[in-house]
């Protein structure tokens, strides 16, 4: 093998040497193309992959702002935000929910209701990388279960966060709202940077109409993460400016006198502070309990809701339409007057009916015997239809309507109530283009009553006999009071303020109304027993021609819907009033009986808390 | 004899000290010791990467400066085997090999996707195309020193078919990367065995018009996917085309100084991936920037320069083949790895040598530079 010649061995090794500095040169060359191309990358590119290297690490994550507090006029909290365990999932780090999801119902119950809620949620996540609550309100067990088996389940977490508690629950649900989840509808409405973080959103109430203020303004973190979207540490952070605590006139004793008074009725109560316009008390009866809402009701426990024929998902306060009957005397007594129709002297002789001219039928008193010889004051006191026949006769429809109109009859005269009916107030104009008819002398009598067209909200009639009890001067009903601490006062949506031709008649009225309490023949003498301040009043009591609804009625509950409304409005104390106060009782029948001592009660919490 | 003469006078290039401490290690323990102290410089920056690579995980720097050891003992023990060891041996380590690779194929353990390990009862599981990495090179040197150089055209068709059958069999496991390495260090001894130029012209030629051919008909869908992302990566950025996306990145935003060693924010934050493996250049371009990758292109270029200059001062023809070969598939691999990593060329399964993580890898090349410093330092009998 070793034997080939010298030279032979010269050669071979000068042909190797010759390929090996080929190699040489051929391997220096492709190093110089590699050492180039590196350079290449960090200094002509190096701006632009930096730029990407920053991007990959470097997020920014919005931060929720914390939701403004509600109180009521003593400080009492309306909603707050506690804090609450949920365990959530991020869609992108799970392999198979399904499998997930089944494996977490082995650790930890997880409702059908909760598993419905987390689907619908899944579907309309926003973000990505956004955790998605699987389930919300976890207990330490819970959390405990879901902790000692992560390694098991990647997405998965754990996250504490605010949720939206209202501790006052069903007493002031038809007054402050509450809030819900963002939908696709509002996502699209509300602006997208303010809310990147946020979930949920003002649906009813205050919580709705003061959502911007409520709301505050989103902040931003700037977070270094890793490949899997791990946060490891916090750039920069811009903090988030938290929602305005708002203050409202409410007054969360009288919501609960209201409520306690009201139980078994269907009905609403409104209050409304006499100085300012601020509404003391807004409570419909029945009533539910909000906190259900904000995490995601579940379907069965909102249909239940909704088909109950109680209907406590309807806020009569300010959205049950009602013909006034009665309660209107006093506003219509003062249109007579301010008309010029009739003076306090005059009398009309009630038989227990009234008949028009040219006209065959009979307009009857509710009396059938009648009230006999009637002036305003008894027939305000009495609650005497015939007299109201014949002085509305007289004043006719074109004097009485716009007169009703400066008390806020026939529109929505609230400042912040959202979703506010404005009732109706009918006139010959309306009557014409909705109706397709002329009004006849008929109509002006139904009016004269308070009846026929006429449709009033428990609020209108606050309202308005708020504006009475100060004697013609407005105040736009509200219920905010301060927001931050600033007061904030805006009536200039007010009306004008109401100057009778003869200031006198004010007294007057207050006068007849006291009567209806104090006088033997007054309609609420009944509330005279224990009160320990003094009121006037107006009863009411309305034929139903029921609250366009559409409930199917068992025959013997029938009856009992059939039965009148109870109307009953007051103010306190007469000689300076500060509490004016609107009461409906559905199918309550006698106001005396059933809606005047719910006036009575809230009034009192009212009257002894202002001084106690 | 004059030529090993020749050579001891090339070494005298240190003061006279360093001159005679050199030759006694070159005499006694058959070391050459520029070459030694160059893999020991390379091997202690690997740690120092790849310290950073694993996330400062120190169990894998210490596994991994475990693995150097059992290299360098490799090292030591295969360059006092002489020469003719290597020769006698040399049939017979193919032909272990060749079994071994229809053993993975018939027996294997998969991973990845591919048939590449043996789990043999008794001994670590292991790569058989790791063994075939020296055992083709040695065969073929083997071969074409026992007919002379320059080779018979018969002499190199013969060797040829010898090369076709480890890297067929390596096709089908199918690991694309490797077969293309060990073809590349068999055809290197018959570059270096005086291969006629036109011969490697035309094969060059062949190779490039059957290409389309391998597209359709030997590549699989995952190596077809692996050239598609290739040219265009941002096609699936978060797919197939992430790694290189990645990489680039980590390389682009290390500037000329980097980020500072722990600091690259790429590696780091677990963006870059198999960062401690194939992709391990990219950290350290992140992290010592421009500067850190043409110090380590400045050391692997010095290795290779010293590995060609043993080789052609090698007293045998044998020898100087094997090492001519060992030397330029080592460089092969330092070319392809980043040429990869930096965009260059398609995504392959190459380490980066004596610098990525792995055992058999960095244990089989300083065993080949073991045998490079036998071949040079045993004189012919």
């Amino acid at each position: 093998m070793w034997g080939n010649s010298f030279r032979d061995r010269m050669a071979e090794q000068r042909l190797f040497r010759s390929r090996a500095i080929f190699m040489t040169i051929f391997i220096f060359v492709l190093l110089c193309i590699l050492g180039s191309r590196i350079a290449f990358l960090q200094i002509v590119e190096h701006q632009k992959y930096q730029d990407l290297s920053e991007n990959n690490r470097i997020q920014l994550r919005p931060i929720a702002p914390t939701r403004g507090l509600i109180y009521d006029r003593n400080g009492i909290l309306l909603a707050e935000n506690i804090p609450s365990y949920s365990l959530t999932l991020v869609k992108e780090r799970v392999n198979d929910i399904d499998q997930t999801i089944d494996y977490l119902k082995t650790l930890i119950d997880i409702s059908e209701r909760d598993e419905e809620q987390f689907r619908k949620r899944l579907k309309y996540s926003r973000r990505p990388y956004a955790p998605i609550v699987v389930k919300y309100k976890l207990d330490e067990e819970e959390i405990a279960q879901v902790m000692v088996n992560r390694f098991y389940l990647p997405g998965i977490d754990v996250e504490a966060r605010l949720v939206r508690h209202y501790p006052e629950a069903e007493t002031s649900v038809h007054a402050v709202g509450y809030v819900g989840r963002i939908n696709e509808k509002e996502a699209q409405r509300l602006d997208k940077k303010q809310y990147r973080a946020t979930e949920h959103v003002g649906k009813l109430g205050i919580e709705r109409r003061y959502e911007t203020e409520l709301h505050g303004q989103v902040g931003y973190q700037k977070v270094e993460t890793n490949a899997r979207g791990r946060i490891l540490r916090i750039i920069e952070q811009v903090d988030p400016v938290p929602g305005k605590d708002l203050v409202l006139h409410l007054d969360q004793r009288l919501q609960q006198a209201a409520a306690k008074a009201m139980k078994g009725y269907r009905g609403a109560v409104v209050a409304i502070d006499v100085a300012t316009g601020g509404i003391l008390a807004q409570y419909s009866n029945p009533s539910y309990d909000p906190n259900s809402f904000v995490t995601g009701i579940s379907h069965k426990e909102y249909s239940g809701l909704r088909n109950n024929p109680d209907l406590p998902l309807f806020n009569r306060a300010i959205r049950g339409q009602y013909p006034p009957a009665s309660t209107l005397k006093p506003f219509l007594g003062l249109s007579f007057l301010d008309a010029n129709a009739v003076t306090w002297q005059d009398k009309v002789d009630d038989n227990g009916w009234y008949k028009l001219e040219n006209d065959d039928r009979l307009y009857r008193d509710w009396k059938r015997t009648g009230h006999g010889h009637v002036n305003l004051h008894d027939a305000i006191m009495e609650s005497c239809d015939t007299y109201f026949y014949d002085a509305a006769f007289k004043t006719t429809v074109d004097n009485i309507s716009p007169f009703l109109a400066k008390f806020g009859f026939g529109r929505n005269m609230t400042y912040d109530v959202p979703n506010a009916l404005s009732g109706l107030l009918p006139d010959r104009e309306w009557k014409k283009k909705k109706r397709r008819r002329s009004w006849y002398a008929g109509d002006t009598l139904n009016l004269g009553i308070g009846q026929g067209f006429m449709l009033a909200t428990p609020m209108q009639l606050a309202t308005a006999t708020a504006v009475l009890a100060s004697k013609g001067k407005w105040h736009t009903p509200r219920l905010m009071d301060t927001l931050a601490g600033e007061s904030q006062i805006d009536d200039s949506n007010a009306l004008d303020d109401i100057i009778l031709k003869d200031p006198k008649d004010w007294d007057g009225m207050f006068k007849a109304m006291a009567a209806v309490v104090t006088g033997r023949r007054g309609t609420a003498r009944g509330l005279r027993r224990n009160l320990n301040f003094s009121m006037a009043a107006k009863t009411g009591t309305s034929q139903v021609v029921s609250i366009a609804q559409h409930e199917e009625y068992d025959s013997e509950t029938l009856a009992e819907r059939n039965r009148d409304h109870a109307l009953f409005i007051a103010f306190a104390p007469l000689e300076n009033p500060s509490i004016a106060i609107a009461v409906v009782v559905e199918n309550g029948e006698s106001a005396g009986r059933t809606a005047g001592p719910v006036a009575k009660a809230v009034m009192q919490e009212y009257l002894s808390g202002a001084q106690g | 004899m004059a030529g090993t003469d020749f050579s001891r006078q090339m070494n005298d290039n240190g003061d006279q000290d360093g001159f005679q401490f050199s030759q006694f290690l070159s005499k006694r323990f058959h070391i050459d010791l520029p070459l030694f102290l160059l893999l020991l410089l390379l091997c202690g920056s690997g740690l120092l990467i790849l310290y950073s690579a694993s996330g400062q995980g120190l169990a894998m720097v210490q596994k991994q400066a475990l693995h150097y050891l059992i290299g360098f003992t490799a090292l030591l023990v295969a360059a006092q085997i002489p020469p003719r060891l290597y020769q006698l041996l040399a049939p017979w380590a193919y032909l272990l090999g060749v079994l071994a690779l229809i053993g993975v194929l018939v027996l294997g353990v998969s991973g990845k996707g591919a048939q590449r390990w043996l789990a043999i009862p008794g001994l670590p599981r292991f790569q058989p195309s790791e063994l075939m990495k020296l055992a083709l090179p040695l065969l073929i040197a083997w071969y074409l020193a026992t007919k002379g150089s320059p080779p018979k055209l018969f002499t190199l068709a013969k060797a040829m078919i010898l090369i076709a059958i480890p890297l067929v069999l390596i096709l089908k496991q199918p690991d694309l990367g490797t077969s293309i390495l060990i073809g590349a260090s068999g055809i290197l001894v018959l570059f270096f065995a005086g291969m006629p130029w036109w011969l490697i012209f035309s094969m060059i030629s062949i190779v490039a018009a059957c290409a389309p051919l391998m597209w359709f008909f030997v590549m699989h869908a995952y190596q077809k996917q692996r050239v598609l992302t290739f040219i265009n990566p941002e096609s699936d950025p978060l797919g197939s085309g992430w790694n290189i996306i990645q990489s680039k990145t980590a390389i682009g935003s290390g500037g000329i100084e980097g980020k500072g060693w722990l600091q690259g924010t790429q590696s780091q934050l677990e963006f870059l991936p198999e960062s401690h493996t194939d992709f391990i250049i990219a950290v350290l371009a992140e992290e010592l920037g421009l500067i850190g990758v043409l110090f380590l292109l400045t050391v692997y270029f010095l290795i290779i320069m010293r590995g060609l200059y043993l080789a052609s001062v090698c007293p045998s023809l044998f020898g100087r083949l094997l090492s001519g070969s060992l030397i330029v598939t080592f460089f092969i691999y330092v070319f392809v790895n980043i040429g990869m990593v930096s965009g260059l060329l398609p995504v392959v399964g190459v380490p980066l040598p004596l610098v990525s993580w792995g055992g058999t890898s960095v244990v089989s090349l300083l065993a080949g530079f073991g045998i490079m410093m036998s071949m040079h330092t045993h004189k012919l009998k």
